[in-house]
């Protein structure tokens, strides 16, 4: 895709932790007040783009804005264990690594 | 009301270490209380399951030691919450014997306070019955069978508990599990502090100096809390807090930035203000609080689902990773034809987790890419270890000598690094209640035992 920049490019930090057993949180930040309103603006990182990626429902998908410190948060389900984290079949006990589906995320 | 409280955060848990002078600069602040989380469910659902700490006797003592020491030399209280990393009882009791030993060699005597945090199922059902459980965010519906099931449930204690324990005089309290923010913020809000600014300030301080550039989990923090505002800062010279920093810490782990949901009530910081007011130190003010009008206690319950085998070896053929899919059906196909009649596929899982290729994301995985190495984890879980250890031995000796189209390479698929190749791992756990209940009476739920040591 020409023109534009994927947002793990664009972040200074890109980071994805548990909420719980049951849900994961990531926390995309910026350095700069004009790159995090360029990303909002673009309208890329919406609950309907985030449960795509994550085979999520996008009902279950919050994005919340903060501009204090020019982050957006991203809370969802947690994809993997059969009953939270560190249940059967968990891929990630602590959400650690759960960013990468969005690091490629074109931003116009 | 004192000017000021000055509270000392060791570190972001128990026994992973902090810098000797950070703590020399704490100790020399003259704090009137030194805290110190020492649990979390991060690490998943086998330390409440099995009631066994993540973090070692040894590291517990290393941290422990100093701080005692200085807090009884300086007649101040000492808190520790969620001890022995779980909270339920077993945890607890390791956390103490730990304690009595240190109390033993250094002679110690004083006032301590245990805080259980052990909910008896017949309340959870109790309850449950009465409609007053709530299921937390994505958690699914809480059934009869999850609590009858559960090893351990221990409840989140609020400040209440704690409150109630510095009021019988503790020097030293140890409480089970505890929402993170009830081990700083019960003593000021005891001794009149604004709630809002206590909680505020006890959320950045649970995780140490994470708030801080450069953050560490492993390093001390001092909370300075006056009537309408706090500090804080780094007690290592060479980490600073920065609004940024601070602020950006509120929403660590948290699902909403805004709002922070304790026992006692909701903690508002969307007015918050942060401020730095020298190199190190941040100045916070404006949080705001609602006091619930509705107690409620989050409950964690672990229940055991089996024993565990595994083995990891490497996969260096770029004919067999081409074909790990066809590989793991034909492994699965192997040994469920190869197992006794006796025992049903629904008695057994097989995991297989390919490093290089998908084992982080899944079916999420979009790199296109293919390895040139890939890691392989085979896992087996069954009602017992024994079971466990025998799927395993098949699903590994069938990975092995698998036959795929293609296939060059035909003496084996796998680089083992071990002998053994196959490990116990022991009972598997998973996370059988995590809910809200509504509860009258918090310091009956979480009783106090008062000793002198």
């Amino acid at each position: 895709m020409s023109g534009s920049t994927p947002l793990g490019q664009l972040a200074s930090v890109i980071r994805s932790k548990n909420a719980g057993p049951f849900q994961i949180t990531i926390d995309v930040m910026f350095a700069h007040a004009a790159t995090y309103r360029c990303v909002l603006d673009a309208h890329i990182l919406t609950p309907t783009v985030v449960a795509r990626l994550y085979g999520i429902d996008a009902a279950d998908v919050e994005v919340i804005p903060f501009d204090r410190v020019f982050s957006i948060k991203v809370t969802m389900p947690r994809r993997w264990g059969s009953r939270g984290s560190g249940s059967a079949g968990d891929r990630d006990v602590y959400g650690a690594q759960q960013h990468g589906p969005l690091l490629d995320l074109p931003v116009p | 009301m004192a000017e000021e409280l000055r509270i000392f955060a060791l570190n972001g848990s128990l026994g992973y270490g902090y810098d000797r002078a950070s703590f020399e600069a704490g100790i020399g602040v003259a704090p009137q209380l030194i805290g110190c989380d020492s649990g979390s469910t991060d690490p998943g659902p086998y330390y409440l399951g099995s009631g066994r700490s993540l973090v070692k006797a040894e590291q517990i003592v290393r941290d422990l030691k100093p701080a005692l020491l200085r807090a009884r030399a300086a007649g101040i209280p000492f808190v520790v919450g969620s001890a022995g990393f779980a909270g339920a009882r077993p945890n607890l009791d390791f956390f103490l014997d730990i304690l009595h030993t240190v109390v033993r060699d250094e002679g110690l005597r004083f006032r301590l306070a245990v805080i259980a945090s052990d909910v008896p199922k017949a309340t959870v059902l109790q309850a449950l019955a009465a409609g007053r459980i709530e299921a937390m965010p994505c958690a699914p519906p809480l059934k009869a069978s999850d609590v009858e099931q559960s090893i351990h449930i221990v409840g989140q204690m609020g400040t209440s508990p704690y409150i109630r324990a510095f009021e019988l005089g503790a020097d030293v309290v140890i409480a089970g599990r505890s929402c993170d923010t009830s081990i700083y913020a019960a003593y000021p809000i005891w001794k009149g502090y604004d709630p809002a600014l206590a909680f505020h300030m006890a959320k950045i301080m649970e995780c140490g100096a994470q708030c801080a550039v450069p953050l560490a989990a492993n390093d001390c923090l001092l909370g300075t809390l006056r009537r309408d505002h706090f500090l804080v800062r780094p007690l290592a010279s060479q980490r600073v807090c920065t609004p940024e920093s601070v602020a950006a810490h509120t929403m660590y782990e948290q699902g909403n930035p805004f709002l922070i949901y304790e026992p006692d009530g909701v903690i508002d910081v969307r007015d918050a203000d942060f401020r730095q007011i020298d190199r190190q130190t941040v100045r916070v003010s404006g949080s705001r609080f609602a006091p619930t009008n509705s107690l409620r206690i989050k409950l964690e319950g672990a229940r055991r689902v089996g024993a565990r085998a595994f083995t990891i070896a490497g996969v260096r053929d770029p004919n067999a990773i081409a074909n790990l899919d066809f590989i793991e059906g034909e492994v699965r196909a192997s040994v469920r034809r190869n197992l006794d009649s006796a025992v049903q596929a629904a008695d057994y899982q097989l995991h297989f987790r390919w490093y290089g290729r998908d084992a982080v994301l899944g079916e999420l995985e979009h790199a296109e890419r293919a390895p040139h190495e890939v890691g392989a984890l085979i896992e087996a879980i069954a009602p017992t270890q024994a079971l466990a250890n025998h799927v395993l031995s098949m699903a590994r000796s069938s990975c092995l000598h698998c036959h795929f189209p293609g296939r060059k390479a035909t003496a084996g698929n796998l680089a083992f690094p071990f002998s053994p190749s196959d490990y116990e791992g022991g009972d598997v756990y998973e996370f059988s209640v995590y809910h809200l209940m509504q509860v009258d009476d918090e310091n009956a739920l979480f009783p106090i035992e008062m000793v002198t040591v």
